[in-house]
C-alpha cells in the first residue's frame, strides 16, 4: 500500500472520525467492564486490552473504520483459564494468541474464511449475541424487583431516546441518568455497582513481563486457550471486517488485519490487559456514526482512556443494572433476526448448518467449536448435494448382446457405491460398453467403484470397454486402479 | 480517423473550460482525437448521514446497510447525472473548437488510480491546474495533481486558468533524464512546431552542462525550430519566473518529479512550486 493511501485512510474524514471514535468510546466503557465481569478478572484488565487493541489496531489493522477492543467472544473462552489458573496465565495466554494470529497473517490464513459459508456466519452472530446475553443473567441473581426495574428503565431509555433525538448516544445517556438516580435515591447499597466487581484504572497502563515460569508445563496450559483464542479472534475480526467493507462499499486487506489483531493482542498482553478482536457491533456503531478511517478506531481507544481515568469516581458508582441494559442493546443489535424468519424460507440444510453453530457454541461456550461444527456439516452437505450429480442411464443395443451405460457427473466417495448399484450383473451380455465422457472420477473410492463394476462383468463373462474419459480421472486410474493391470479378474474377492 | 489521442481529464469546475480549449489546440496540432474523461468520485469516502444515538436496535446490521445503499443510491444517480452534463459540456465545446473526433468517458473512482489504464493508448494527457475539491484561495496545488503526473507516462499538459494563443515555448533545462526526454519530444513532435524555443539553465555552468545544451539546441534547431539558449545562476523557481515573465513565455515545458516521494515529502518539490507559481500551461515530462 503507498504512502499517501495510508495517509488517505487516516485523515479523509477526520471530523466525523472523532465524533464517532467518542461514540464509539463511550460505548466501550460499559462493554469493556461487562466482559471483564465475564472472563472473571478486574475491570481494568478489559479497560486497558481495549484501550491497547483499538490503538494499534487503529495503524496495523487491514480494515479502517473497524473498532477492535476486548470481546464477549474471547472472554466465554477465557474464563477456565482464569478460574483454574489465574490471571497471571492469562497474559501470557494473550500474548500466544498474537503470536499464532501474527502466523496466520504471514502464511495467509485468511484465505481460509471462504470455507466459512454464509449460515455458519449467521450462527456465530446469533451464538455471540446468545452469549452476551446469557453472560448478563448471573447479575440478575439474588437481586430484587429493583434490578429488573432499573434495566428496563434503561432499555426504556436506549430505544426511547433515538426517537427524540439521535445527536446524544443513548446508552450514555442511560448510563448517566441510572446512575444519578441510583446515587439520588441512595439505592447503592441494594444495587451492586461497578466498583464493586473488581479493580477499576487507576493509572496509564505499564508494561509488564508475565510473572510465570517459562516452562513446558506452562505452555501446556496456555496454549489450548491460545489456540481457541487466535481462531475466534480471527473469525470474529474477519467476519466484521467483510461487514464493514459491505457498509462501505470498499475492501478491505485480511492478511493485513490478521497480523494486525496479532500485535495487537502482543501489546496487550504485555500491558496487562486481556486478547481481544473486532466488534459487530460496535463497528456498526461506528459506521452509523459516521466514522470510516482509522482516526475513530484511534480516537475510540485514546477517548476511552482518558474517559476512564478522568471520572474514575464516576464509573466506580455506575450500577450494573445500566451495563445489563447496554448489553442486553449490544446483544439485541448483534443478533440476527432476520435468520428466524429465514428458517421458513431457506433451505433446510442451509438452516441445520445454522443452528449447529449456534447450539454447539452455546453449550460448549467455544465459537471456534461451533464455527468448526458448522463447516463441518456444511461440508457434508455440500458432498452430498454434490453427489447427486450422478446419472447413469443405459440402452441395449440392437443385437440385444451389448449395453452401453452412460455415466454422468461427480464420483467420489459419497457417490461410489450409487455408482457401483447402478449397473445390472444378472443380465447376460457379450458386451458392456461404459461411457464415462461426462463423468469426473475424483478419488480413491471412485477408482475402487469402477474396479469392481468391471472386475465383476468379467466374471460374468462379459467383455468391458471403458471410453471418453478425461485426462485428470485417466491419471488417477492409472495410479490406484486393478482393473486395467494385467492379471485382474482372477482375484476380484480381493476386493 | 485520427491516428493519435489525447485523453482530457475534467471534473467540470472553472478550469473546465481551459481544459477543453488546450485539448483542442493540441488536437489540432497532433491531429488528434479527445477522450473526455470524467471521473465521479467515489461515495463511500464520507459518511453520508450520521446518527450519534449509538444504540443497535433489532437487525441493526440490516436496517444499516439497507438506509447507506439508499442514500448512497440517489446521491450517486445525481452524481452520475452532472457528470452526464459535464461530458455533453465537453463535447459540445471541443466540437466547436474544431475538434474532429470527440469520445467521453464516465468512470468511478479517484483519477489518480484510473489514469494509467486510460493514458496508455493516449499520446498527451490535459488535465487543469486545479479542481473542484482544491482549495482555490492559498493558490494550494492537491496532490492529486500530483499523483496523476506520477502516474502518467506520457506528456502531461496542465492546463492553466485561461487558455491564450502559444508563440514561444521554454524548456527549463537541468540536463536530466526527462529533460532529455522532453526536448526529444519536442523536437519530434508536431505539437509545439513553428514555435521559438527558449533553452534555460540554471546554475554555473561546467563543461558537461555545455555540451548537453549544445546537443538539446541542436536536435531541436535540427527539427527547424529557432531556439534561443539562456543561463542563469540562482534559485530555479525564482529564476525561471523571471525569465518567462521578462520574455513573454506562452508554455513552461519541463521534466517532472525526479525525486522519490519520500523525499518530497521533506524538502518540497519544485515541480509543484513551478506549476503553482507560473501563470502557463505546463507541459511536463516524466
Amino acid at each position: 500500500m503507498t504512502q499517501s493511501k495510508y495517509f488517505q485512510e487516516w485523515f479523509s474524514n477526520p471530523r466525523k472520525d472523532l465524533i464517532a471514535g467518542t461514540v464509539v468510546a463511550l460505548a466501550l466503557i460499559p462493554e469493556a467492564i461487562a466482559f471483564s465481569i465475564i472472563a472473571g478478572v478486574d475491570p481494568a484488565v478489559g479497560l486497558y486490552a481495549s484501550f491497547c487493541i483499538a490503538v494499534v489496531i487503529a495503524f496495523l489493522g487491514g480494515r479502517p473504520g473497524m473498532i477492535s477492543a476486548a470481546t464477549g467472544a474471547m472472554a466465554v473462552l477465557m474464563v477456565g483459564l482464569v478460574r483454574d489458573h489465574g490471571i497471571e496465565y492469562l497474559l501470557p495466554a494473550t500474548v500466544l494468541t498474537g503470536v499464532f494470529q501474527i502466523l496466520a497473517g504471514v502464511f495467509k490464513l485468511g484465505a481460509l474464511m471462504r470455507f466459512v459459508s454464509r449460515s455458519v456466519v449467521t450462527g456465530f452472530v446469533n451464538a455471540l449475541a446468545i452469549i452476551i446475553f446469557m453472560a448478563q443473567l448471573p447479575e440478575f441473581k439474588g437481586q430484587g424487583v429493583l434490578m429488573y426495574g432499573m434495566v428496563a428503565a434503561g432499555l426504556a431509555i436506549i430505544y426511547g431516546l433515538p426517537r427524540l433525538t439521535t445527536a446524544v448516544p443513548s446508552p450514555l445517556v442511560c448510563i448517566v441518568v441510572l446512575t444519578i438516580v441510583s446515587l439520588s435515591l441512595g439505592l447503592e447499597d441494594s444495587l451492586r455497582t461497578v466498583g464493586d466487581m473488581g479493580e477499576l484504572p487507576a493509572s496509564l497502563p505499564a508494561f509488564l513481563l508475565p510473572e510465570v515460569p517459562l516452562n513446558f508445563e506452562t505452555l501446556g496450559i496456555i496454549l489450548p486457550y491460545a489456540i481457541s483464542l487466535a481462531i475466534v479472534g480471527l473469525l470474529e475480526s474477519l467476519m466484521t471486517a467483510t461487514i464493514v467493507d459491505d457498509f462501505t462499499d470498499t475492501s478491505s486487506n485480511k492478511n493485513r488485519e490478521c497480523t494486525g489483531q496479532g500485535v495487537s493482542n502482543i501489546v496487550a498482553g504485555f500491558f496487562g490487559g486481556m486478547a481481544g478482536c473486532a466488534m459487530i457491533g460496535q463497528s456498526v456503531i461506528n459506521v452509523k456514526s459516521g466514522g470510516r478511517g482509522r482516526l475513530s478506531a484511534f480516537a475510540a481507544g485514546v477517548i476511552l482512556l482518558i474517559l476512564i481515568l478522568v471520572l474514575d469516581d464516576f464509573v466506580r458508582r455506575i450500577p450494573m443494572a445500566a451495563l445489563v441494559a447496554v448489553m442486553i442493546m449490544v446483544s439485541i443489535g448483534t443478533f440476527s433476526w432476520q435468520s428466524i424468519r429465514n428458517l421458513k424460507v431457506h433451505h433446510r440444510t442451509s438452516s441445520a448448518v445454522m443452528l449447529t453453530t449456534v447450539l454447539v457454541t452455546v453449550f460448549s461456550h467455544n465459537l471456534a467449536l461451533g464455527v468448526g461444527a458448522g463447516v463441518l456439516l456444511s461440508a457434508l452437505f455440500f458432498a452430498y448435494k454434490v453427489s447427486r450429480l450422478l446419472e447413469i442411464d443405459s440402452a441395449l443395443e440392437v443385437s440385444r448382446k451389448e449395453r452401453v451405460y452412460t455415466v454422468r457427473g461427480q464420483l467420489f466417495f459419497v457417490s461410489a457405491s450409487r455408482f457401483a448399484e447402478a449397473f445390472d450383473f444378472q443380465e447376460v451380455l457379450e458386451k458392456v460398453r461404459i461411457d464415462v465422457t461426462h463423468a469426473h472420477f475424483w478419488d480413491l473410492s471412485a477408482i475402487h467403484a469402477l474396479d469392481r463394476v468391471v472386475l465383476k462383468f468379467r466374471r460374468e463373462g462379459t467383455e468391458v470397454e471403458l471410453f471418453g474419459m478425461n485426462e485428470a480421472s485417466k491419471t488417477l486410474v492409472l495410479q490406484i486402479a486393478e482393473h486395467d493391470k494385467p492379471g485382474a479378474g482372477d482375484a476380484p474377492a480381493a476386493h | 480517423m485520427a491516428t493519435s489521442n489525447i485523453l482530457a481529464c475534467t471534473d467540470g469546475s472553472i478550469y473546465a473550460p481551459s481544459v477543453y480549449r488546450h485539448a483542442a489546440w493540441a488536437a489540432e496540432r497532433l491531429d488528434a482525437a479527445v477522450n473526455v474523461l470524467h471521473m465521479l468520485n467515489p461515495h463511500h469516502e464520507i459518511p453520508v448521514k450520521t446518527d450519534l444515538s449509538g444504540s443497535i436496535g433489532f437487525n441493526a446490521r440490516q436496517h444499516l446497510l439497507d438506509e447507506i445503499v439508499e442514500l448512497e443510491a440517489a446521491q450517486a444517480r445525481v452524481a452520475a447525472k452532472r457528470g452526464q452534463a459535464i461530458l455533453d459540456d465537453a463535447k459540445s465545446q471541443l466540437e466547436a473548437s474544431g475538434v474532429r473526433e470527440v469520445f467521453a468517458d464516465q468512470k468511478h473512482g479517484k483519477l489518480s488510480d484510473s489514469i494509467a489504464s486510460y493514458e496508455k493508448d493516449a499520446e498527451l494527457v490535459v488535465i487543469g491546474k486545479r479542481g473542484n475539491n482544491a482549495d482555490f484561495e492559498k493558490g494550494h496545488l492537491g496532490t492529486n495533481l500530483e499523483r496523476v503526473i506520477r502516474s502518467c507516462q506520457h506528456p502531461v499538459l496542465v492546463a492553466s486558468r485561461e487558455f491564450k494563443p502559444m508563440r514561444n515555448f521554454i524548456i527549463a533545462f537541468d540536463g536530466g533524464k526527462s529533460a532529455c526526454k522532453a526536448v526529444e519530444y519536442v523536437a519530434q513532435s508536431p505539437l509545439l512546431q513553428d514555435m521559438h524555443a527558449y533553452l534555460l539553465y540554471v546554475g554555473s555552468g561546467n563543461a558537461k552542462v555545455e555540451a548537453s545544451l549544445a546537443k538539446a539546441a541542436g536536435q531541436l534547431r535540427a527539427s527547424g525550430f529557432e531556439v534561443t539558449i539562456e543561463q542563469r545562476t540562482g534559485e530555479p523557481e525564482r529564476v525561471i519566473e523571471s525569465v518567462v515573465a521578462q520574455d513573454h513565455i506562452d508554455l513552461l515545458v519541463m521534466g517532472a518529479y525526479g525525486h522519490s516521494p519520500i523525499r518530497q515529502l521533506i524538502v518540497g518539490s519544485t515541480t509543484t512550486e513551478m506549476i503553482r507559481i507560473v501563470r502557463l500551461p505546463v507541459l511536463l515530462f516524466r
